[in-house]
């Protein structure tokens, strides 16, 4: 190679180095970015045959119900659940970020069903909710608090629910562990001087904890939302999209249209669609994480 | 508090009431941290004890909390589903590894040139290496399929690990330039004076320091790619190619209909075991990798 480091003090001495990774994203992104736009404008199909249509997919994109529903959907499903996500994180770290043994088990309790894929928990509650052998209607009904079993997956809010309740269980601690860094990083001397003014316990935390781990929660919040916008797994398990097709996600609407109806013109257009609503979340996340990495 | 503190600060020497609330207090929050273990422990603890009952008593309504009986036929039965659960996690972990081979080979250089080398437009080059995170790879998988089908990687463990390649390259680009720019340049100037070239300077000076990144790295990837779904999903159509997420969605669905409670615990339990080693032997890596690059 080049000894004495001859490239070095060339302009371009990264440039072979950061070459392979750019080309890979090139091949393996962009280029198929282009084939999606490109695909959007025909009524290709699976089965064969494609036919340039203008801006037809989009049209119908704008006149399907489905689309709608689903895009509604996904909407409702993350302003449910990312407040809910963010505030028992916080809750969650504000209880466990002590170095007591019981707040460390705790913690890594919270944080182990993280490791776990989202298809195999979802399995697992798909599983605990089941109305005839799932474990969650016998301890509700063995504490008392309901009479006859749950029926999950038949109506469409219950199903959003107990999505909701698995994933809060799975992803919950992703937070957690965020905020208990955030809240540990915090300069103990400032909490003290807190104290000594006075400062009740939620004062400290309203006061102190919070306004400093603001960005830490947006950031947070942002790849929270982001990722719950592009809820597929969790509802392909659990609801299958039923019923009436009413808890179909963007992307099982996309899926569906493109690989279980074969329209591959459409389902283009939807994911289109999808990346213009996520490239403006996931830009601010990138924008924001940045920022703090310079500080 | 030392003794010394309180007596030199007796104005906030705690009343024996309010000393009794702090006690009262730490009791709460004690007994919420165990109510908080048992809850987030109750779904895998129960999928575990379910996946060892006898296969009637696992679809037994109402469901018992503990078997009656110690019984293994659940795992026996997923072990020969279908093509057999070895052919199945044969094929996630063959898809795991070129996973994080790739992203290897192709992170390490570009974490370097990024950190240390002298590179024009360095931090437009790095956003577009981020892409992945911008675009959504759920919405590119029609036209990769197109084009994996022409290629022939269709069914492939090649073709799923580059669709888990794309997924996991940000994190991985970003986490090793991080670490690569944490090496001190003393080391660097050293190994220059003894007259090694870049590549040896990356090989024998940098790869030893940047070691906990590569590790972090290679746990996310293997992790992502072992729990990943959708891309699955679509990519592996063929029966004997299925990972074992998606030979676990063909258990749910059961034959005729009906769901094989039993054999599916032992599915989940099996699905889950790799992860939670991981997570017991790298902890260290693992929380650090998320909080040093909370991209993903």
């Amino acid at each position: 190679m080049n000894a004495g480091g001859g490239t070095r003090r060339s302009r371009y001495a990264g440039l072979a180095y950061v070459a392979p990774a750019l080309l890979f994203v090139a091949v393996f992104v962009l280029f198929p970015l282009g084939r999606l736009i490109h695909l959007s404008l025909t009524n290709a199909s699976l089965l064969g045959g494609s036919r340039f249509v203008g801006i037809a997919n989009y049209t119908k994109a704008f006149n399907d119900p489905v689309f709608w529903q689903a895009l509604r959907f996904t909407i409702r499903y993350t302003i449910y659940i990312t407040p809910i996500l963010m505030g028992l994180g916080f809750v969650f770290a504000l209880l466990t970020a002590a170095a007591h043994p019981l707040a460390k088990a705790a913690r890594s309790a919270i944080f182990l069903p993280v490791v776990i894929g989202l298809g195999t928990s979802s399995l697992l509650w798909f599983w605990l909710l089941d109305e005839q052998v799932g474990l969650i209607n016998r301890v509700l009904m063995d504490l008392g608090l309901i009479a006859h079993p749950l029926v999950w997956w038949v109506d469409a809010d219950m199903g959003l629910w107990g999505v909701i309740i698995s994933v809060t269980w799975k992803v919950v601690g992703f937070g957690t562990i965020i905020f208990v860094a955030a809240i540990q990083s915090i300069d103990p001397e400032i909490i003290d001087a807190a104290k000594i003014d006075g400062a009740d316990y939620w004062q400290r935390v309203g006061r102190v904890l919070l306004p400093l781990a603001t960005r830490s929660i947006l950031l947070t919040t942002l790849v929270s939302a982001v990722g719950s916008m592009l809820a597929f797994d969790q509802f392909y398990i659990m609801t299958a999209g039923g019923p009436r097709s009413l808890t179909f996600t963007s992307v099982y609407w996309m899926y569906q249209n493109s690989f279980i109806y074969f329209k591959l013109g459409y389902g283009a257009a939807l994911a289109l669609i999808l990346v213009v609503i996520i490239f403006v979340g996931a830009t601010a996340q990138i924008v924001l994480t940045r920022k703090r990495s310079r500080q | 508090m030392s003794a010394d503190a309180t007596a030199a600060a007796p104005a906030w020497r705690p009343s024996r009431a309010s000393r009794f609330a702090v006690d009262r207090r730490a009791y709460l929050v004690g007994a919420i941290l165990l109510v908080i273990v048992v809850v987030m422990l109750f779904p895998v603890v129960m999928s575990l004890l379910s996946s060892v009952k006898t296969p009637a008593e696992a679809s037994a309504t109402p469901p018992n909390y503990f078997p009656s009986h110690l019984s293994f036929a659940n795992y026996v039965k997923v072990f020969s589903y279908q093509a057999g659960l070895g052919t199945y996690v044969f094929n996630s972990l063959a898809v795991a590894c070129l996973t994080i081979l790739f992203c290897l080979v192709l992170a390490i250089p570009a974490g370097y040139g990024l950190a240390r080398l002298r590179l024009p437009f360095r931090e437009v080059l790095f956003l577009i290496l981020l892409l992945p995170l911008m675009i959504p790879y759920q919405a590119l998988l029609t036209p990769l399929y197109l084009m994996f089908s022409s290629w022939g990687l269709a069914n492939t463990y090649v073709g799923l690990a580059v669709v888990h390649t794309i997924l996991q390259l940000p994190f991985s680009v970003y986490l090793l330039r991080q670490s690569f720019e944490a090496v001190p340049r003393e080391l660097e100037e050293a190994a220059m004076i003894d007259g090694c070239g870049n590549v040896r300077v990356l090989w024998s000076i940098f790869l030893p320091s940047v070691r906990p990144g590569i590790v972090t790295v290679v746990l996310f990837a293997f992790i992502a790619s072992w729990n990943e779904f959708i891309g699955a999903l679509i990519f592996m159509n063929q029966e004997t190619k299925f990972t074992v997420p998606i030979m676990l969605v063909g258990v749910r669905l059961g034959h005729y209909g009906a769901i094989d409670w039993g054999a599916l615990q032992a599915g989940v339990i099996i699905s889950i075991i790799p992860c939670f080693l991981i997570y017991a032997l790298l902890q260290k890596y693992y929380v650090s990798g998320l909080l040093a690059g909370a991209i993903k």
